[in-house]
């Protein structure tokens, strides 16, 4: 049984959580837990950071001094970061410009298709699998750099990016029944 | 209904407050001083909810430039309120582009029997409730998000504290009844049966439970949730106090950090003085701000 840590500083954790443990089966079983200080990440086979505020949860990530930490797990452990979460994992972010964990190669815009109006469910192509994609506030990832695979796309832009061990969606799949970023997270525990 | 499209958008952006603070500003600098201090939202106004109650009048909609300069100046999402039955001021807001519109009892009521068809809005509603009822009726209505109403502006929370402690012992109740029961229970909470049994069946609301009217300490914002709140909104408590920049940080670390004495003690040091706050039993009965809405 591996056990999967959500960020839970702030944003929708409680989602996530419940998508592990729909995604959990017997050839990958996994077990999801809140995360929130250094000795609770260190208990964990991977990480989830959540969507929600990017900027909110890097001040407690700062406030708190978890971003070593979480460097540090990262650079043996997967994570994953979904909406905020890919901004926060992200080299590089504008509108506005604000720091990250820089543990991929992607330069992320933040609010980039606009408020509230601009959100939407669409249809997307993975590995040639048609999923449901939630976009909500959604940043877009303006640069994916040559050690990055984008898994899937949205009108041109990659919405599905995995580097290594690590992967972003600018999407929210745990806002979805049935996510294979999920499933994806756990085969690679 | 709650399957449909944008049900489930409005949902899913209410999704992403929890766990944060929603912080009442009224300018430019309080709004930059709540996103620096880690806010997950902003709820832009005129006059925070004590001053509305000190100073009188009909309390309306904030002005546009008001919730223009705001928007302007911070990343994250702005909130606004309009009076509980203005749709007018609700289209309004939502031509403007505010993220989440509050029908909220601060305002002065614009109808005294009608709160407003939500669901024929794109942009996601935040509606104040004290009972199961009044948030079942609300979500019926298009509500994306409850909060409690508690006392705005009272500093005080035991409203709050009775608010979110009777709607989650009315939805205990509704899980250990049987099918006919909840026809009865329907009846008498004045709610669709639809969503009375919604309830029943998971145990929570359809839609994210957050606490709001008379949070004025770390303390306060960590009760709340202890009790089953999901996100807190801060109106008066903030910038009323003595050192609104500490004090917000605060509150923003005891809402991640809720379940964690040690945490909250930290959040708790050096705060300088909170807002003063009222005796909500003092409060003569027409100036209560919760009775407002059904």
């Amino acid at each position: 049984m591996k056990t999967v840590g959500i960020l839970a500083l702030q944003g929708d954790f409680e989602a996530h959580r419940n998508a592990i443990e729909r995604a959990s089966d017997a050839a990958h079983p996994a077990q999801a837990i809140e995360v929130r200080t250094a000795a609770d990440i260190a208990r964990c086979d991977g990480l989830i950071i959540p969507g929600g505020e990017s900027t909110t949860m890097w001040k407690l990530l700062e406030m708190e001094q978890l971003v070593e930490p979480i460097r540090a797990f990262a650079a043996q452990k997967p994570v994953y970061g979904s909406c905020a979460g890919a901004i926060l994992l992200a080299s590089e972010v504008t509108h506005p410009v604000q720091a990250a964990l820089g543990l991929m190669d992607i330069a992320v815009e933040r609010n980039a298709y606009g408020r509230r109006i601009d959100s939407q469910i669409a249809t997307i192509q993975a590995d040639g699998h048609d999923m449901e994609a939630v976009f909500i506030r959604a940043p877009i990832i303006r640069r994916a750099g040559p050690k990055t695979r984008v898994i899937a796309s949205f009108a041109g832009d990659p919405v599905w990016v995995e580097q290594g061990r690590h992967m972003v969606t600018t999407f929210h799949p745990e806002l979805s029944p049935n996510s294979p970023v999920h499933r994806r997270l756990l085969e690679k525990l | 209904m709650y399957l449909s499209e944008e049900f489930r958008l409005n949902v899913g952006l209410a999704e992403m407050l929890k766990g944060g603070v929603i912080m009442d500003v009224t300018n430019v600098e309080q709004a930059l001083i709540a996103e620096k201090s880690g806010a997950c939202a902003v709820m832009a106004l005129e006059r925070v909810p004590s001053d509305i109650r000190k100073e009188g009048g009909v309390a309306r909609m904030a002005s546009i430039k008001i919730m223009r300069d705001i928007m302007a100046s911070v990343s994250i999402p702005v909130m606004a309120k309009a009076r509980i039955g203005h749709f007018t001021e609700a289209r309004i807001l939502e031509a403007l582009g505010a993220d989440y519109v509050d029908e909220s009892e601060v305002l002065t009521p614009a109808d005294d029997e009608h709160h407003i068809d939500k669901k024929t809005f794109k942009v996601p509603f935040v509606c104040g409730a004290r009972n199961l009822g009044e948030a079942l009726r609300r979500i019926a209505e298009g509500a994306a998000m409850i909060r409690t109403k508690g006392e705005a502006g009272s500093g005080n929370i035991v409203e709050a504290v009775r608010h979110i402690r009777t709607i989650v012992k009315e939805m205990k109740q509704l899980t250990v009844l049987g099918k006919e029961e909840l026809v009865h229970e329907s009846k008498k909470l004045g709610a669709p049966l639809e969503l009375v049994e919604w309830v029943a069946a998971n145990g929570k609301l359809p839609v994210p439970n957050f606490s709001a009217g008379g949070i004025a300490t770390p303390a306060d914002a960590a009760l709340v949730m202890q009790l089953g709140a999901e996100a807190v909104f801060v109106g008066s408590g903030i910038f009323k106090s003595e050192d609104p920049e500490k004090r917000a940080r605060a509150i923003v670390k005891a809402a991640t950090y809720f379940r964690d004495p040690v945490k909250l003690l930290e959040a708790s040091e050096e705060l300088g003085e909170p807002m003063r706050g009222l005796d909500v039993t003092k409060i003569p009965e027409n100036e209560l701000l919760q009775t407002r809405g059904w």
